[in-house]
């Protein structure tokens, strides 16, 4: 009985096994199941569904009145690509900016210092509570309230003459993101486990080489996917200094527009742009996050070519089992 | 023999709690202190004041002579810096019960972190001591991996590793196997027997009385704040003369 058994569940391959009789029906592998699947008459159903909604969008847009050709001419436009350009430009700085004064205000919140972080605290308020246009046109206007900056012995000059569309739009986008920034490096930060900091410290380290070496690393992995959806979000808020005049895709992309009575012609080339930059963005953004994934699991997840590897060569063996 | 750790009237407090309630010991050079005790009598806490990781209320805790955490001018007390308290806690080891390796850094990295950091060891000169370090602890073909890929009793000996990559002259263990599954308790005791004959002196926070009965030259049982006992390990753990050390050794033995 136990020999039996012991046959069985080791899976003995069928040459071992002896063949014909009542034995036959429990050696070698069992049969393979051929079952009549499930009908999902549902899924079949909603399918049609979409479809046909589908259908009838790409019919009221191959009907509407839209110069197609006028899309393609504008979108390598010259002023249209010096407006992404700007875009990006001021998209990139705004981040920079935003990182570093939001660790700044992340590091002055955590302090035991009560002035430093009641101060980080008011500002977040601020300008976590206010409306970036709002925000944005303050900017714009400062010379109405500050008509000369003046910084004693440094520097002293008109304010109009400070506060250019490119400066408007660098410190509207720039402080409004430290706060958003400060509020996730400060959980990034207190996500890491005390426990760390003790070992480092107990090792002899220092407080600032414990928060490069030990801390920071590991509060990056908590801290970079939400810093990239604040950057493509940051990508498309950028529209918004349209308002200070810059002059960036949304603002060179509509001024044709208006001119040459193409309006939603040129609004589509500006989507495609913002969804060019973003999808470009992404792709970067997997990259970013599998570096700093490093440790935390036992192996790395795979790279954007290995996943679509692995996927071309799973449908390859199921055609060829099939 | 000189006292490595020595401890006068120790309080300590967390808010209303008292935690110690003056603690008075001496640990000699080159002996294995073992303190045991039921959680929360303040073994752990005591530990962790003696690398000035908790601040002491009261009494006097000196390490090699010094005092932890304070310089003494006269008969005033001035607090030491930040900077200073790590110089002191370079001379100092510690283990911790859930490990605390870097998870982010290779076993290797971790070991070769301090020495370089702190110290500033040559890398070269760190990583060759590490590959040492490791093979010790058993786990030189381990030095490329990460701490997930580790099994409990490895981390802990990477960690007891990187420790002792600072060559301290005293090691603090706060309760190092419990969180080890049963099996791989033995490693990590092993490697700490191997330290024991090496004559470094150790402090041990455990629950293992077989280690402190046969590695221990010195036990203390704590309980409520207070050391209730305190004596040879063998004599105390086979004979208590306390109703509270036998009332405890009757539940763990």
């Amino acid at each position: 009985m136990t020999d039996k058994l012991d046959k069985s569940s080791a899976g003995a391959p069928p040459e071992d096994t002896p063949r014909g009789g009542e034995e036959s029906a429990y050696s070698g592998p069992p049969e393979a199941i051929r079952a009549i699947p499930v009908r999902h008459y549902g899924r079949w159903v909603s399918a049609v569904i979409v479809l046909a909604l589908l259908a009838l969008l790409v019919n009221a847009f191959a009907n509407g009145d839209i110069q197609w050709n006028t899309v393609g001419d504008q979108l390598f436009d010259s002023t249209v690509i010096a407006g992404a350009g700007r875009t990006l430009l001021i998209s990139v700085l705004s981040m920079v900016l935003g990182v570093v004064l939001g660790v700044l205000l992340a590091v002055m919140r955590l302090s035991k210092n009560p002035v430093t972080s009641t101060v980080a605290w008011v500002y977040i308020w601020f300008f976590r509570g206010t409306p970036v246009y709002v925000q944005l046109l303050m900017w714009f206007n400062l010379a109405l309230i500050f008509p000369v900056l003046n910084l004693g012995p440094i520097y002293k000059d008109e304010m109009t003459d400070v506060m250019t569309p490119f400066m408007c739009a660098l410190l509207g986008l720039g402080l409004n993101e430290a706060a958003y920034m400060a509020e996730i490096c400060r959980a990034g930060l207190l996500a890491v486990d005390e426990g760390q900091t003790e070992a480092a410290h107990a090792l002899g380290m220092s407080h600032g080489k414990t928060l490069r070496r030990i801390v920071i690393p590991q509060a990056m992995r908590v801290i970079v996917p939400p810093t990239g959806n604040e950057f493509i979000n940051m990508l498309k808020t950028s529209s918004l200094v349209y308002v200070v005049t810059y002059n960036e895709l949304l603002r060179s992309t509509s001024v044709i527009g208006s001119s040459s009575f193409a309006v939603m012609e040129l609004l589509f080339v500006a989507s495609i742009w913002y969804l060019v930059m973003t999808s470009v963005f992404s792709v970067f953004q997997y990259y970013l996050e599998r570096y700093y994934a490093r440790g935390s699991s036992r192996s790395l997840p795979p790279t954007v070519f290995q996943k679509i590897r692995t996927n071309l060569l799973s449908i390859g063996r199921e055609r060829s089992a099939a | 023999m000189t006292a490595m750790v020595k401890a006068e009237g120790v309080h300590k407090s967390f808010g209303a709690v008292e935690v110690l309630k003056g603690i008075d010991l001496e640990v000699k050079n080159g002996e294995v202190f073992c303190l045991i005790g039921p959680s929360g009598s303040g073994k752990s806490t005591f530990l962790r004041c003696i690398n000035h990781l908790e601040k002491i209320n009261a009494g006097r805790l000196y390490v090699d002579g010094d005092l932890v955490g304070y310089r003494q001018k006269g008969d005033k007390l001035y607090e030491l810096k930040d900077s200073e308290v790590a110089l002191k806690r370079r001379d100092i080891g510690m283990v911790f019960q859930r490990f605390n390796l870097f998870p982010h850094m290779t076993a290797a990295d971790n070991v070769v972190e301090a020495p370089v950091q702190v110290k500033g060891v040559s890398k070269a000169q760190a990583r060759e001591r590490a590959r040492e370090l490791l093979d010790r602890v058993g786990l030189a073909d381990k030095a490329g991996s990460y701490p997930s890929q580790l099994s409990g009793g490895q981390q802990q000996r990477v960690a007891i590793a990187r420790a002792l990559a600072m060559d301290p002259k005293l090691m603090l263990f706060d309760e190092p196997t419990s969180a080890l599954d049963p099996e791989l308790v033995g490693d990590v005791l092993d490697v700490m027997r191997d330290l024991a004959e090496s004559g470094m002196t150790m402090v041990v926070v455990t629950h293992e009385m077989g280690f402190a009965r046969e590695v221990g030259d010195s036990l203390v049982f704590m309980d409520g704040g207070v050391v209730v006992e305190s004596g040879n390990p063998r004599e105390v753990l086979t004979n208590p003369q306390h109703e509270r050390t036998q009332a405890f050794l009757s539940k763990v033995l």
